[in-house]
């Protein structure tokens, strides 16, 4: 009864950080997961979430074995998906690579969906399930209901109804048009997903009220049935609007899967409904890829936190937490550029690190500190970090928070390759001229626009032989890689059926043209007579 | 709020779909690694399925990505040495790979093939698609165990169409007596009480006692007919068991014409038709040894690799052959303990004199003793003495077969009648 009492006392004092003398009550001692001791933990873990103010959908959480864990890897993380032979690839090499032990499988895997699907793997301890609990169902939950991206761009609620609509509807398909038609037009479709992205426009919800949907695809069924823009029979238009109409599109158009959608002029309509199948999946998956630093960051940031929390609160155990922070510490590593482990900058190290740093800054901020980021630090750093997590996507993020001191940290430097020039430089460093470039560099390297070329439907030739042109307008020079362009313009004129082009274009000057035509793939470079 | 789910028991083979996808695919790939693979083999090692390899670029999946060349700036972690406005030379080969956020994709260069397994089903799978098997036989080949039916007495559940309708209508018969016994016992003294009642004076009966009585026989009778006739609890069915099937010991002659004209693909085909009747044996005895017998003038028996891949040179004398295998089943296979297959592949040629003495020793030395023996003649310019020969035997002895083989598919035929005959056991 005493030690009941001094335990709730020491709670309410709400000083854990100068460790007074805590009486330790653990949920558990032993390291065997039963249903019970999940559900315990996870109230716990969310009545500590709650006092962090994390706002989540409801959890659904999902025990697997290893072997359903690899079937969930390789269908990209969704639930549902329809039949298709890139994933089996996945499946094979994935559960290839773990038979021979040259790969650990994921902890957990998480779905955007309400409720929020997080699948726990039935061989892991229990500390790893509560770290999964912890990082999973409160950390990347909270994100994907908080982050902007994710409530302007994805529909949680109806995201896992569409893919069930998806694979049957694919399914059907099959059925009556055969594997390898069905096939074939996805893989054309895949080669274009991630250009099946509205950037800047809102998307409407994914899978609206079916009769809504249904009608919607009648309407537009009998719209094409009377395209405008394939009208044959001359009009009796004057001669100068003509010349105007003569290009199309207006503006150019940089989600070509739904320009082709709408526009492919001798597409079924079960065709052109799989293109938006396409589209639809890579629109869901879109907020993801440009939140991977900060998504990661902050479920990590997370499950460290709130673990902690419980830990001061005595009631993890010491075992327990040598368990969890040998793996979370693994999960955090970030090798050198030099080392033979180094594949670029690892999204969980960078995030939570910056995520650790904003709450220093506001918890205690140096004078440098309080010099680059005046307006937080000495701030509510639960505000603070809660504002940092729903206002942006990882470019904008690193640009804003960013501290000199992680710089510092982390030694980052940057690198300019440019083939110009015989050697590489280093154009900056950890040091005073250099953090500014160096997280303005850094910054631009997760902007998804300067990653992927840019390229556009730019003009249909809607008078001759209906050829389709598209424009790669190059950005620091960069030139497309041929192999590949080559294919997936292939691919495009499987959809698109007549002709398509692509120009290359540098500052207004064509520096590079294909031309995909029905038997004959044409690469002329440009750029010797322009050099 | 959280809901816990467990899903283990659901279904694990969701990518199952996929990975068939995967593999129809990518056939041609895996065809031309089963086809090495029976070259490469031995005979009686198809147990197990087979590494497939598949050019990194014919699986590739295609997106619009940047090339090499062009200015590329990336931020690396770990600086150690250097301070801004060093340069620094490009690393060998890996140009492209500046930091585009770990996107291995993107540098193009050095990647590995993809290399995956296919399991033993699979192999077989495509192992059999050549020889145009017939589906049954396909799974009878390539199923695990082969199992029949026994009877193993009486149970109380199982489906409608087994019911034991004479035990079933022996419970029920057994079961109304029991639950019927003390009523009928009582329904007899009351009716012998009527008797009595009835018996004496219509003025001196106890009509209330009468009265009663009725009443209580009636009651007896209507309880005893309310017990049904059959109900489900009488229900017996017979019961089956899977057994394996009886197995016991083959073994499996291979003898082939190794003479100058026998090439390396005639020698790849006939290897086909060891295998099937490998298989064939595989499933249906336990314990097979195969006897590898190759002759050109003169026959040896010689052991796998010898047989397949050794070279020789001049003419053919088939008989001895044929006598040497004579000798083996005298010597080491005694007929009541073995079961004993005999396969030969050949060009057909062969002396012309001798052929008629093949035929002889066949028919007196071998066939009596053999459960099967299969004759292929593979590309052949025309028939021969030997043909003929054979041709004599095939239409005396139902167990002997023989075929001309110009490609893998006319295979099969040779063992149709094996594959449709029930296995011998002993």
């Amino acid at each position: 009864m005493h030690e009941a009492n001094q335990a709730s006392a020491d709670e309410s004092s709400e000083a854990p950080m100068l460790h007074p003398p805590v009486v330790r009550q653990p949920i558990s001692t032993e390291s065997e997961w039963t249903f019970e001791l999940i559900d315990a933990y996870d109230r716990e873990i969310s009545r500590v979430a709650k006092h962090y103010r994390l706002d989540t959908y409801p959890n659904q959480i999902e025990i697997i074995s290893a072997e359903q864990m690899l079937d969930a890897y390789s269908s990209v993380g969704m639930p549902v998906g329809y039949h298709h032979w890139s994933y089996g690839k996945h499946f094979v090499a994935q559960s290839q690579q773990y038979h021979r032990g040259q790969m650990g499988l994921a902890y957990e895997i998480v779905i955007n969906s309400n409720p929020c699907i997080a699948y726990l793997m039935e061989e892991n301890t229990l500390p790893m399930q509560a770290l999964v609990i912890a990082h999973a169902c409160y950390g990347h939950n909270s994100f994907f209901k908080n982050n902007y991206l994710f409530r302007t761009w994805t529909d949680a609620s109806s995201i896992i109804d569409y893919l069930v609509f998806a694979k049957n509807y694919i399914q059907r398909c099959e059925e009556r048009y055969g594997v390898d038609e069905v096939e074939a037009v996805l893989d054309s479709c895949h080669a274009l997903m991630n250009y099946g992205v509205d950037r800047y426009k809102r998307p409407a919800p994914i899978s609206a009220e079916e009769e809504n949907r249904r009608q919607k695809e009648r309407e537009e069924y009998l719209q094409r049935q009377i395209n405008e823009l394939w009208r044959t029979i001359p009009r009796a238009a004057s001669k100068g609007t003509e010349d105007q109409e003569l290009h199309f599109p207006k503006e150019p158009q940089e989600n070509l899967l739904y320009f082709i959608e709408k526009n492919a002029p001798l597409l079924e309509p079960w065709q052109r409904e799989i293109v938006r199948i396409v589209r639809k999946v890579a629109q869901y998956f879109y907020p993801q890829r440009q939140t991977q630093v900060m998504n990661e960051g902050w479920a990590t940031f997370w499950h460290y936190t709130l673990l902690n929390h419980l830990y001061d609160e005595g009631k993890l155990t010491d075992g327990f937490m040598l368990e969890f922070l040998q793996n979370h510490s693994a999960v955090v590593y970030q090798p050198p550029f030099d080392s033979k482990y180094y594949s670029g900058i690892n999204p969980y190290a960078l995030g939570f690190n910056m995520m650790r740093d904003i709450r220093r800054i506001c918890e205690s901020p140096t004078e440098e500190d309080r010099q680059w980021f005046p307006e937080i630090a000495g701030s509510n750093w639960v505000d603070t970090l809660h504002f940092a997590m729903q206002n942006f996507k990882d470019e904008s993020f690193i640009q804003q928070f960013l501290s000199p001191k992680l710089i510092r940290e982390f030694k980052f430097f940057a690198i300019l390759d440019d083939d110009l020039e015989n050697k590489l430089h280093v154009t900056a460093i950890h040091n005073d001229p250099g953090y500014r470039y160096v997280r303005e560099r850094l910054s631009q390297q997760y902007n998804l626009s300067m990653n992927e070329p840019n390229i556009q439907a730019y003009n249909v030739n809607l008078r001759g032989d209906r050829s389709l042109t598209l424009r790669h307008i190059r950005h620091n020079r960069r030139p497309l890689e041929p192999k590949d362009t080559e294919s997936v313009l292939k691919h495009l004129r499987r959809l698109w059926k007549f002709d398509v082009h692509l120009e290359s274009m540098q500052d207004d000057r064509m520096m590079e043209a294909y031309h995909c035509r029905e038997n004959s793939m044409e690469h002329i470079s440009y750029e010797e007579k322009a050099s | 709020m959280s809901y816990i789910v467990d899903r283990r028991l659901n279904g694990k083979n969701k990518s199952a779909v996929n990975r068939q996808r995967f593999v129809h695919r990518y056939r041609k790939h895996i065809k031309k690694a089963v086809a090495d693979a029976v070259t490469r083999r031995s005979i009686t090692d198809i147990e197990t399925g087979e590494t497939v390899t598949i050019p990194r670029e014919d699986i590739n999946e295609p997106f619009f990505h940047h090339g090499r060349g062009g200015r590329k700036e990336g931020v690396h972690p770990g600086n150690k040495e250097f301070v801004s406005g060093d340069t620094i030379d490009r690393p060998e080969g890996g140009g492209g790979s500046g930091g585009s956020g770990g996107k291995p994709s993107d540098s193009g260069e050095g990647m590995d093939d993809f290399v995956f397994q296919i399991n033993q089903n699979e192999f077989l799978e495509f192992l059999f698609e050549d020889l145009a098997l017939p589906n049954l036989i396909k799974r009878q080949l390539a199923g695990v165990e082969s199992f029949k039916y026994v009877r193993a007495g009486v149970v109380n559940q199982g489906n409608p169409a087994k019911i034991n309708i004479m035990r079933s209508m022996r419970q029920a018969t057994s079961r109304r007596i029991a639950l019927t016994g003390a009523s009928r016992k009582k329904l007899r003294e009351y009716k012998e009480e009527r008797e009595k009642l009835l018996a004496t004076d219509s003025i001196l009966r106890d009509q209330a006692r009468l009265a009663f009585v009725d009443k209580e026989i009636a009651r007896l009778e209507r309880r005893i007919a309310g017990i049904p006739f059959v109900d489900t609890i009488d229900l017996r069915y017979n019961l089956h068991v899977k057994q394996p099937k009886p197995t016991s010991r083959a073994v499996m002659f291979c003898v082939m014409d190794v003479s100058g004209s026998m090439n390396q693909d005639m020698k790849d085909m006939a290897k086909r038709f060891f295998i099937l009747l490998y298989l064939f044996l595989k499933r249906n005895y336990e314990k097979i040894e195969v006897v590898f017998i190759r002759h050109h003038t003169s026959a040896k028996e010689v052991d796998e690799q010898e047989f397949f891949y050794s070279r020789e040179t001049g003419g053919t004398i088939v008989s001895s052959a044929l006598k040497l295998m004579a000798e083996v089943i005298e010597d080491r296979y005694p007929i009541d303990e073995w079961n004993i297959y005999g396969a030969q592949a050949s060009d057909g040629d062969n002396w012309n004199d001798d052929s008629p003495l093949c035929r002889k020793i066949l028919t007196e030395d071998i066939l009596p003793f053999v459960q099967y023996y299969a004759y292929i003649e593979i590309n052949p310019r025309r028939h021969q003495a030997l043909w003929r020969e054979y041709e004599l035997i095939n239409a005396e002895i139902e167990h002997f077969a023989m075929q001309e083989i110009a490609e893998a598919g006319d295979i099969y035929p040779v063992f149709r009648e094996l594959f449709q005959r029930r296995p011998a056991t002993k």
